[in-house]
């Protein structure tokens, strides 16, 4: 038990979400971190998607790793990730229609997100499959905090709604006599990338001085 | 004398003093207030009497005649819509404008120059005195009706993002008091575009009268976009007294700001003039083609270089020389690309009816690459000579 979570298998978790954070550091996912961050839900939702593709396509390959030939490794990850993600998508449609309909091709779309391949390239080739299952989880949650933070804003500051319950109440709007009114930026791509940039920037601010 | 108070409150500024703190504050009025009598410490530099805050002030000074049309003119229409300009003196109507835009240009300074000195404090740099002409731009391309607080988010929203980013004064890619407007008008465009913004609709303190809710005061853009053919007539766009951002109105009053500008070589005569050209060029060739029910293709196209921020973006914005083109065969394609663009926009595009804001950032944009052609084509021509 102790060797499941010995001290680099914790760092194996823990790197992703900080200092070796997806998004934030390695600048990874940002296409569809910039889409699909207009709200709250849809962002919680990709980001445990990913999470749940990026940890399960981890232990698939680094179970296969010596077995897949290293000339048509690429093609074998795809598959991989491609049937997980069509597992997601029809769950997401079972379960969770309006979501998915919300996020409607990015879940498609997963099967490209660098994180993924990068990931499997980088990690589950050379690991076994309880680091990789680790490296998995802790890299979908990175990349799963960067989105929650950008949609709390974007549907806080756009909408005045957080998981569509109202935040800033109906009277402080133009129409019921207030002065206030939605940032229509902020439901738009735009905002999320300078958002996006907003969170780089206290990151690195934040890290840097810690190191020194 | 002010040398002399400036003198002896310097000790506290210094480092160690006691208010060591605000020591860049210290510094800006100094400069502001006296030409500094300290030269640059290294390096090969050419002096002018004119250091970068007297070009600012120069502009602050070109841009008055617009900003005051603009408060007359914002008392003008008021009065005009309530149908009381027969018994409004001339006071009544200066007045009212004049204290509907104070609170804006004031809302401008405090919030941009506060980010300002706190960038500057933090980074230990001098103040710089770049948001002079910025603070007093952007009050005079909103409408009268955006309300202060958004007035505030832009502008902090423009100096952080379009300006300290970049490094601050001088180092940006867009024009900041553009950057501001962009964003107000994607932000919130019930507040900056359509028909009712362009009206004061309530009093103050007295002067004005409060219109009824829902009177309306289309811009001839706005008119002209929605089919309708424009009420106002081409004096009245000369002029001036037409509905509109804050400065923009009156071709004359810019035309002095142009005068002082180009008499003092602060505006390049090739940018400014070539907007117009292009401008001119692309309404022109709108006319003839003469495209069936756009009513904004068929305007005139004098009629298109007075109305909207034409004019205004053409003398203040597009001679930025910060984020224009610097090179002087370069400045030709940079103005002509902004008027022919402006105008492709508000004709092509029926989303927006102005399109000086766009077609200003965006040249911004494509600015360095101009230069870099011309810089490049000299360099090779050049060459080939010494070959």
């Amino acid at each position: 038990m102790s060797k499941l979570f010995s001290k680099e298998n914790q760092e194996v978790f823990t790197g992703p979400l900080n200092l070796n954070n997806p998004v934030a550091v390695q600048v990874l996912g940002i296409c569809s971190a910039l889409a699909v961050t207009s709200q709250l839900e849809p962002s919680i939702v990709m980001g445990l998607s990913v999470t749940v593709i990026t940890a399960f396509a981890n232990v698939i390959i680094s179970l296969l790793r010596k077995t897949i030939p290293n000339r048509i490794r690429i093609i074998v990850q795809l598959v991989v990730v491609a049937t997980l993600v069509t597992l997601v998508s029809q769950i997401l449609k079972a379960f969770a229609y309006d979501v998915s309909v919300q996020l409607s091709v990015y879940v498609g779309l997963i099967i490209t997100n660098c994180i993924l391949m990068g990931r499997l390239e980088a990690f589950a080739m050379q690991n076994g499959p309880w680091a990789s299952f680790l490296d998995g989880i802790g890299s979908g949650l990175g990349y799963a905090w960067i989105l929650v933070a950008v949609g709390f804003v974007r549907e806080l500051l756009g909408a005045g709604t957080l998981l569509g319950f109202r935040i800033i109440p109906e009277s402080f709007y133009v129409e019921n006599g207030g002065c206030y009114v939605n940032n229509g930026m902020m439901t738009m791509p735009a905002m999320a990338l300078i958002i996006v940039g907003c969170i780089i920037w206290a990151h690195r601010a934040y890290n840097d001085r810690k190191a020194k | 004398m002010i040398k002399k108070f400036l003198d002896n409150i310097r000790p506290n500024f210094e480092e160690g003093g006691k208010l060591s703190a605000f020591r860049s504050v210290f510094d800006g009025m100094e400069t502001f207030l006296l030409v500094p009598n300290t030269t640059s410490r290294s390096g090969v530099s050419i002096h002018d009497a004119i250091d970068s805050k007297r070009i600012m002030s120069m502009v602050v000074i070109a841009l008055m005649p617009a900003l005051l049309f603009g408060m007359y003119n914002l008392g003008y229409q008021n009065y005009l819509a309530a149908d009381k300009l027969a018994d409004a003196s001339f006071w009544e109507l200066f007045g009212y404008g004049f204290l509907l835009t104070l609170p804006k240009i004031l809302v401008s300074y405090i919030v941009g120059l506060g980010i300002e000195f706190v960038v500057a404090q933090w980074k230990k740099e001098e103040i710089q005195e770049g948001y002079l002409v910025t603070g007093l731009l952007i009050p005079m391309i909103v409408p009268v009706d955006c309300p202060l607080w958004m007035l505030a988010v832009a502008v902090a929203f423009s100096v952080i993002f379009a300006k300290e980013i970049f490094g601050g004064t001088g180092m940006n890619i867009f024009n900041p008091a553009l950057v501001a407007r962009a964003f107000l008008f994607f932000a919130y465009p019930t507040s900056m575009s359509g028909d009712t913004v362009w009206l004061a609709s309530d009093s103050v303190c007295g002067l004005g009268n409060a219109l009824p809710d829902g009177t309306t005061m289309a811009t001839p853009l706005g008119e002209a976009a929605a089919g309708i053919a424009p009420t106002s007539t081409f004096s009245d766009m000369v002029l001036g007294f037409i509905p509109g951002s804050i400065g923009e109105t009156s071709v004359i009053a810019i035309a002095i700001g142009a005068f002082i500008l180009l008499f003092t070589r602060i505006a390049s005569w090739k940018t400014m003039g070539s907007v117009f050209v292009g401008g001119a060029l692309v309404a022109w060739l709108f006319n003839i083609a003469g495209l069936e029910g756009n009513a904004v293709a068929q305007m005139p196209w004098y009629e298109h270089l007075a109305t909207g921020g034409f004019c205004f973006g053409a003398v203040f914005m597009a001679t930025d020389p910060v984020t224009g083109a610097r090179t002087e065969g370069g400045k030709y394609i940079y103005g002509f690309l902004i008027g022919a663009v402006a105008i492709t926009i508000r004709v092509l595009n029926p989303g927006f009816p102005e399109g000086m804001m766009l077609a200003i950032l965006l040249m911004n944009m494509f600015a360095p690459l101009i230069d870099y052609c011309f810089v490049q084509s000299n360099i090779n021509k050049r060459l080939k000579r010494a070959k």
